[in-house]
Order: C-alpha cells, then sequence, then structure tokens
C-alpha cells in the first residue's frame, strides 16, 4: 500500500453527485426492507389460520381503534410531505413544525397500537399462544419498531435544521427520511388490507 | 446479573474441546503480544482497522478469510479422521462434539471463508476495474467488514466460552428449537447469521449502487469487464437474498428466546414455512459465491490465454439468466418433505435449465483458450481445474434435480460430495485463483510461482481423493453426518478420503509457504509496472500497489478490454496535463466500534444478558447519530501533491522500460 499522507487543506461538504448516489442507495435499502416485510406477510397468510387452542382474528381485532391509528399515520404522512416542502422553499420554522406535528401523530400511532397491543396480551393473545399471534405481532411489531426508529430520525433531523440549518446535507437526510417515513405507511396499507381487514371480515 | 454464563461454560469437560479453546486463545494472544511488541497498534489503528479505502478494506476481508479457511478445514480434518477410525468404536469424538464439528464447519465455510473472500477480492477489483476512486458508500464498506468479522469472532468464541450448534449449517427446526436445542450453541449461531448477514445485505446495496453510478464516465454497461458484472450479480442477489435469511434467523430467535410458535411442533407452528424462508436465502447464495468466482476464470482465461474473452455477451447474458433463475429453484433443497409431484417436477425442471447457461459459460471459456498462447500462471491451473471438476459437479447436480432420483440420494454423502464438487472447484478455486492474479496488483510484489504450483496439485489431487469416495459411499448406503457406522465395506473409501483431506492440508501448507516465501522475496518480486501480465482491464493501468485514489486522471474507456485498447493506441502511461483535487473519504472508527456492539450484542442475547443488549443497542443508535450528523467526511488531497506522485511513477516507469508481460521475460 502507498504510504500517501494527504493533507487536508478544506473540509468538502458532499457534492449534489453524492447526494443522488445516497438516494439510489436508499432505495435499495428500503427495497430489501420491503423483502423483509413481504416474508413477513407470506408468513401471516401461511399461518394465520393456525390459531390452535387460541382466539381467531375477528375475535382480538378492533376494526374501529385500527382505523383510528391508520388515520394517525395516514396524516403523519401528510404533514411530513408539508415539511418536505417547506425544506423546499427554505422555510426553516415551518419545516421544523411539520415534523413535529408528525412526530405527535407518530406517538398516537404508537400508543394506540401499545395499548392494542397491551390489551390482546393481556386478554391471553399474547404472541406465545398460537402460530397466528406470533406471526401477528411479529409482522405488526416489526412495522412499529420501524415507525418507532422513523420517529428517532425525526428528532434527529429536527435538531440538525435547528442547529445546521436546511443546508443541502440536510435537506437530503431530510428527503430520505421522508421516503422511509411514507414507505411504512405502505406497509401499514398492506397490514390494513392483509392482516386487519380480512380478519375482521371472515 | 451474566444471564446463564458461569464457569461451567468454560470447556474443561473435554480434552479435544479444551484442546480447540487453548489454541483459539493462544492464537488470538500471540497476534495480540506480536502488535504490542513492535509497537504497531496506533499503525494498525490509523492505517487499516479504521480504513475507508476499499482496497485494504479488501485486503482484510482476504486475511479474515484465510484465517477462517484454517478453522473450517481443522474441522474438516476431524471430521475425516473420525469417520477413518470409528468402525464399531466410538472414534475420539463423541457424538455431540461431531455435531459441532460439522455444523460450524459449514457456518464457517460458507459465512466466514467463502464471503469475506468473494467480498474481499470484489473490493480490492471492481471499483479499479471500473475507473473509479472508490466505492459508492465507504462507511457502509468498513461497517460491513466489521460485522462480518465480529460474526466470525461470535463462532470462534463458542469454541471457548460454551459450546456451538449442533443443528447442522442450516439449523432446521424443530431439532433448532429451544425444545431440543435448549443450549447457547443455536443462539452462536443465529447471532453470527444474524450480525453477518445486515453485513452483506450492505455489501450488495454498496456494490449494486457503486456499479451503476461510478463507473468511468464512458464506460457502458456491455464494456464492463465480466467480473465487474458478476460482482453487480452478485450483489444483487445479496440484497434480494439476506433479507430472507435476516428474517428466518430472526424467527428462530423469537422462537427460542421468546417462546414464539413460528416453528414449533405444538400450538399452530410451521417448520416447513422454515425450509422455505432458509432455502429463498441458501439457493440465491450457492450463485452468490459462485458467481463472482465465474468473473475471476472470465478475467483469468482472457488474461493467461493472451485472448480476448470469446462470447463477451453470452457470458454477460448467461450470468444474468443464473441470477434470475436462481431465485425459482430452491425448492430441490427438500424434494422429500412433502410436495406433490407436480410441484416438485416444476422445481426439478427449473433446476436442470440452469445448467444451459452454466453450460454456455464453460464453452466461452473453452472457446477463449482455443488457439490462445496459454500460460500456465497458477491461477490459470485453478482455472483449468475448476473448468474439469465443475462439469462433474455439475452433472451430478442435474441427477439429484430428479426428484425421484432425488428420494434416493437426499441425505446421503453423495449429496455432501456432489455440493463440495461444485463449491470447491466452481468457488474456492476461483477465490484462489483471484488471489493468485491479484496479489502483486494489491501489495505490490507479485507471488512465489513453484508454491503456488503446488498449492494447486496439492489441492486438486486432495478433493478428488477426498469427496470421490463420497460419491461411492452415498450409492453404498451411507448418510451424511454419521459419527460411527458398523459397515466394514464402508470404512476403505472413508480411510481414502481422510487421506484426500490430508492432500489438502499440504496444499494449505504450500499457501502458507508460498505467502512466506513471496514476503521474503518482495523486494526482488517487485511489480513495478503494476501490469506483471501484460493484461487487460483498467486495474492493471495503476500502479501497485495502486495510490489511494487508484486514477489520478479518469480513464477514457473505449472497448470492453479498456486498458488493452489503451495500450494498443498508446495512451495507457501518457502524462496528464493538469492534476485536480482529488476527494476521498477520512477514516472513522465508527465502523470498528459497530462491528464490537454487534458482537456485544450477539453474545449477550445469546447468554441472555439483558442489561448489556440494551447497552449495545444503544450504542448502535449514538454511533449513527453520531454520523448522521458529520458533514464534513472527506479530504482533499491536493493536485500538487497527486502531480508528483504521478511523474515519480512514470519516471519509474522510464527507467525499467516495461515490456509486455514483464513478469513472464
Amino acid at each position: 500500500m502507498s504510504t500517501y499522507s494527504p493533507k487536508t487543506t478544506g473540509s468538502p461538504g458532499p457534492t449534489e453527485e453524492t447526494l443522488d448516489i445516497r438516494d439510489l442507495g436508499f432505495w435499495l435499502y428500503l427495497m430489501t426492507d420491503a423483502i423483509i416485510f413481504s416474508l413477513l406477510f407470506a408468513t401471516y397468510v401461511v399461518m394465520f389460520q393456525n390459531t390452535a387452542t387460541g382466539p381467531l382474528p375477528i375475535d382480538v381485532f378492533d376494526i374501529k381503534h385500527v382505523f383510528a391509528e391508520t388515520m394517525f399515520l395516514l396524516f403523519s404522512s401528510v404533514t411530513f410531505g408539508f415539511a418536505s416542502l417547506a425544506s423546499v422553499r427554505e422555510h426553516k420554522s415551518q419545516a421544523v413544525f411539520w415534523l413535529i406535528v408528525t412526530i405527535v401523530l407518530g406517538l398516537g400511532f404508537i400508543s394506540l397500537e401499545v395499548i392494542e397491543f397491551v390489551g390482546m396480551i393481556e386478554s391471553g393473545a399474547g404472541p406465545q399462544t398460537s402460530g397466528f399471534l406470533t406471526a401477528f405481532f411479529t409482522l405488526v411489531g416489526t412495522h412499529g419498531a420501524h415507525v418507532s426508529l422513523g420517529m428517532i430520525g425525526i428528532m434527529v433531523m429536527i435538531f440538525q435544521i435547528l442547529i445546521k440549518g436546511l443546508t443541502s446535507p440536510v435537506k437530503s437526510r431530510l428527503h430520505r427520511l421522508g421516503m422511509f417515513w411514507h414507505f411504512l405507511d405502505i406497509v401499514w396499507i398492506g397490514i390494513f388490507s392483509i392482516v386487519y381487514m380480512p380478519g375482521w371480515l371472515i | 446479573m451474566l444471564g446463564r454464563l458461569g464457569f461451567d461454560s468454560l470447556p474443561f469437560y473435554s480434552a479435544v474441546a479444551f484442546s480447540g479453546a487453548s489454541v483459539t486463545v493462544l492464537g488470538g494472544l500471540v497476534v495480540f503480544l506480536l502488535v504490542t511488541y513492535f509497537g504497531k497498534w496506533r499503525y494498525f489503528w490509523n492505517e487499516w482497522l479504521t480504513s475507508l479505502d476499499h482496497k485494504r478494506i479488501g485486503i482484510m476481508y482476504i486475511a479474515l478469510a484465510l484465517v477462517m479457511l484454517v478453522r473450517g478445514f481443522v474441522d474438516a480434518l476431524m471430521m475425516r479422521s473420525q469417520q477413518a477410525i470409528a468402525l464399531n468404536n466410538d472414534g475420539y469424538l463423541a457424538p455431540e462434539h461431531f455435531d459441532q464439528v460439522f455444523s460450524s464447519h459449514g457456518t464457517i465455510m460458507i459465512f466466514f471463508m467463502a464471503m469475506p473472500f468473494l467480498t474481499g477480492l470484489i473490493n480490492i477489483v471492481v471499483p479499479q476495474q471500473l475507473g473509479a476512486r472508490d466505492v459508492a458508500f465507504p462507511f457502509m464498506n468498513s461497517i460491513s467488514l466489521w460485522l462480518t468479522a465480529s460474526g466470525a469472532a461470535l463462532v470462534m468464541v463458542s469454541l471457548v466460552i460454551g459450546k456451538f450448534s449442533t443443528a447442522g449449517w442450516t439449523g432446521y427446526p424443530p431439532y433448532s428449537g429451544a425444545e431440543y436445542s435448549p443450549g447457547v450453541g443455536v443462539d452462536y449461531w443465529i447471532w453470527a447469521l444474524l450480525v453477518s448477514g445486515v453485513g452483506s445485505t450492505m455489501t450488495g446495496i454498496n456494490f449494486v449502487v457503486t456499479i451503476i453510478k461510478c463507473r468511468a464516465p464512458k464506460m457502458r454497461l456491455m464494456q464492463m469487464p465480466l467480473f465487474t458484472w458478476t460482482t453487480l450479480c452478485t450483489s444483487l442477489l445479496m440484497s434480494f437474498a439476506f433479507p430472507a435469511l435476516t428474517v428466518v434467523a430472526a424467527m428462530l430467535g423469537l422462537d427460542r428466546i421468546l417462546g414464539f410458535h413460528f416453528f414449533t411442533n405444538d400450538a399452530g407452528g410451521n417448520m416447513m414455512n422454515y425450509a422455505n424462508l432458509i432455502w429463498i436465502w441458501g439457493h440465491p447464495e450457492v450463485y452468490i459465491l459462485i458467481l463472482p468466482a465465474f468473473g475471476v476464470f472470465s478475467e483469468v482465461t482472457a488474461t493467461f490465454s493472451q485472448k480476448r474473452l470469446f462470447g463477451y455477451r453470452s457470458l454477460v447474458y448467461a450470468t444474468a439468466v443464473i441470477t434470475i433463475l436462481s431465485f425459482t429453484v430452491w425448492l430441490h433443497h427438500f424434494f422429500t418433505m412433502g410436495s406433490s409431484p407436480n410441484v416438485n417436477a416444476v422445481f426439478g425442471i427449473a433446476t436442470m435449465i440452469i445448467a444451459v447457461p452454466t453450460g454456455v459459460k464453460i464453452f466461452d471459456w473453452v472457446f477463449t483458450m482455443y488457439k490462445g498462447r496459454i500460460i500456465f500462471h497458477p491461477a490459470m491451473l485453478f482455472t483449468i481445474g475448476f473448468l474439469i471438476t465443475f462439469v462433474l459437479g455439475g452433472v451430478s447436480g442435474v441427477l439429484l434435480a430428479i426428484p425421484p432420483a432425488d428420494f434416493l440420494m437426499h441425505n446421503s454423502t453423495f449429496l455432501v460430495a456432489h455440493f463440495h464438487n461444485v463449491l470447491i472447484p466452481g468457488a474456492v478455486f476461483g477465490y484462489f485463483a483471484g488471489f493468485q492474479y491479484w496479489f502483486p496488483k494489491a501489495t505490490g510484489f507479485t507471488l512465489d510461482r513453484a508454491w503456488g504450483v503446488r498449492t494447486f496439485w496439492f489441492w486438486i489431487i486432495g478433493f478428488y481423493l477426498a469427496f470421490m469416495p463420497l460419491y461411492a459411499l452415498g450409492f453404498m448406503g451411507m448418510s451424511r453426518r454419521m459419527e460411527r457406522y458398523e459397515m466394514a465395506e464402508w470404512q476403505p473409501f472413508l480411510i481414502l478420503a481422510a487421506v484426500g483431506a490430508l492432500s489438502v492440508l499440504i496444499g494449505i501448507f504450500c499457501q502458507g509457504m508460498q505467502l512466506y516465501v513471496s514476503i521474503r522475496d518482495r523486494e526482488k518480486n517487485k511489480d513495478i509496472t503494476g501490469d506483471p501480465y501484460n493484461a487487460r482491464t483498467l486495474e492493471w493501468q495503476t500502479s501497485s500497489p495502486p495510490a489511494e485514489y487508484n486514477f489520478a486522471k479518469v480513464p477514457d474507456v473505449q472497448d470492453i478490454d479498456a486498458f488493452w485498447d489503451m495500450k494498443q493506441r498508446g495512451v495507457a502511461y501518457a502524462p496528464a496535463q493538469d492534476y485536480e483535487d482529488i476527494h476521498l473519504p477520512r477514516n472513522t472508527g465508527i465502523g470498528v466500534f459497530l462491528g464490537g456492539l454487534g458482537f456485544l450484542i450477539g453474545f449477550a442475547v445469546t447468554w441472555y444478558i439483558w442489561w448489556l443488549v440494551a447497552l449495545g443497542f444503544l450504542g448502535v443508535l449514538a454511533c449513527l447519530i453520531t454520523r448522521s450528523s458529520q458533514d464534513h467526511t472527506y479530504e482533499i488531497i491536493p493536485a500538487a501533491e497527486i502531480e508528483a506522485h504521478e511523474k515519480a511513477r512514470i519516471k519509474a516507469l522510464e527507467a525499467h522500460k516495461p515490456t509486455p508481460g514483464d513478469f513472464w521475460s
């Protein structure tokens, strides 16, 4: 290896080109995550009839509760969109405001999910009860864990906007976090249509 | 406080286990003391461990692979010697210990020998073949390396603290579930896979983006060298397939630790789902291992036949077809597990179809050699050895793809012989060929030829002696993974196989000697031109070893054999008029920390030390937030410095008067 010792004469940030490259990388990451979710979906579809001695889907799903959860998450996607628009227009305080609203809605979603999970576990429908509930808790819980991580990301971005301002690296990070957040929305629509709706209808 | 970790976790219960642990601990200690004695910790930390330079990361990957090759081979030697003597007696390995040995052999060879070896070659070579200065995500590259290393470390630690899995390298439930395997072994296995699997997913993403986005501006996709093409396909497979491994390992972990019912016998578990999920990863994994080796063979055949590669387009298309088909055949790993004849037939036919593009490749390589002036460099010997041996393995694979035949031979040593017959020539010989071929590029001096030739002969003879008897034994009805047997007529074959393993041992010794002799004589074997074989692709245009920035000027690509074409036009070494500042990623220790935390989390979950798990995840979060808040992760190499460096190189070249194929004159 060459014993090369480059001297730093400045500290350049990433260029537009490297940000473009990061976007493609993030799309690929989302694809790998989509594979994780699709396998969890497939597992759920394979196992949702394996209720053993435990309850059936219709016994444990409360469609009104789930509808409220869905509204929280869908509107959080809208508010994240407002934050993205504000960042494009360089409105720093507006961007921060909409991100805070997004976190509040996200917290609403997670709280409802935790209430649902705790209620199920207390009524004897925990993940250890049957194959159906194992698959249910893993799929929905993995989504919930993603949303929680996303909220930590939003908090980090709020601090970055406040401290660094809407610089191009910060904007590009916000852009990718937005992709992540909307992706979770799409996954949730899948959960609603494949897990809750059939469980409630059948 | 320490979960289920206690004094009885140490291997004082068996002499064999204790000596294994001692060798591991002593080996680690010797390395630690040597580095301390020579006062090299600062050097290793600054120049290597924290480096984001793809070439150094590649070298570290290969160093890891070679260490793990020795460990995995010791396991193989133990199995062969046990089976050679265990006719009507217990041999020297207790059944449970024998089970650990075959489980760790498979796990290590796939995840911690083959994967790091191919990733290392890709890292060193692909950016240079593209005319690029680095990979798309240098920091993520460092994380991938350290996650792979920490997975390997988990397997190694299981030798000393606790035991490894006895459930085979695929860990089928219900046996691998908590009910039948209550110890820590399967947990070690799960976490070694989870941690290193995340690393491999990131490697896949990294190289897809690198190849799509970082090529020299003029290089079209259909001008990329074959090794880069196979890397692109392997990277796509990694990013598509490894998430399945993550999912299935996590599910098994949930079953074991939290009492979930994914794969249990009772409460509505579905263990067939495990077989499907692991092979949805597992079959593409075979091609993840083999495609890069196919790339190496393509480069080596063209260079050492001194001809342009025959059928470039057909090779590219064959690679792409294999990539797609590899996702359509996973069920052939469990024909006997109850699918209907029609389902089995579909997967059997799909499996046989893969032989078609593979056959195309074999013919392309043979036609490249046809009428070429072949130079028998060790890399070329491995390639020719591959061509002949791999066809045998492929044919036995087509045989196994017929479901009724598979019913007879599944779980027998015939199967063991088959997959070693594809993976040793198909993957390992490819990595060895790549190692022999690109060694001067990575280090600046060539490998000793005589020891290379000896390595090849001992490996290939050892391979045939070790695995041909297993084909016969499979027909004679011997199941795989037997630690003792009563059939006297099996023993001669098993002794022959053990002799084969000894021959491979000598082969590995020769590899060690080759490294020793070459490093000793490195001044004599210096590669001054950077192009010791009069080769064809862009990585040979850089100096050996390359400058940190690879190319001072982005190369002007006009042909598939871009560098060959530049040599013909007389512009290969043309000095540039205007040099520009180059941005390169600055070193960071965060990758090392993340790897360490990955190890800590895996170890803590294995032993139920929950506070440490929480601490580990907090550490990961802290590392990621820190890194994501850094804007200035690059540093500049000023144009003047590059100009000085490049002029010095051109001067050296002129003094040396490079002649084509310098190495061989």
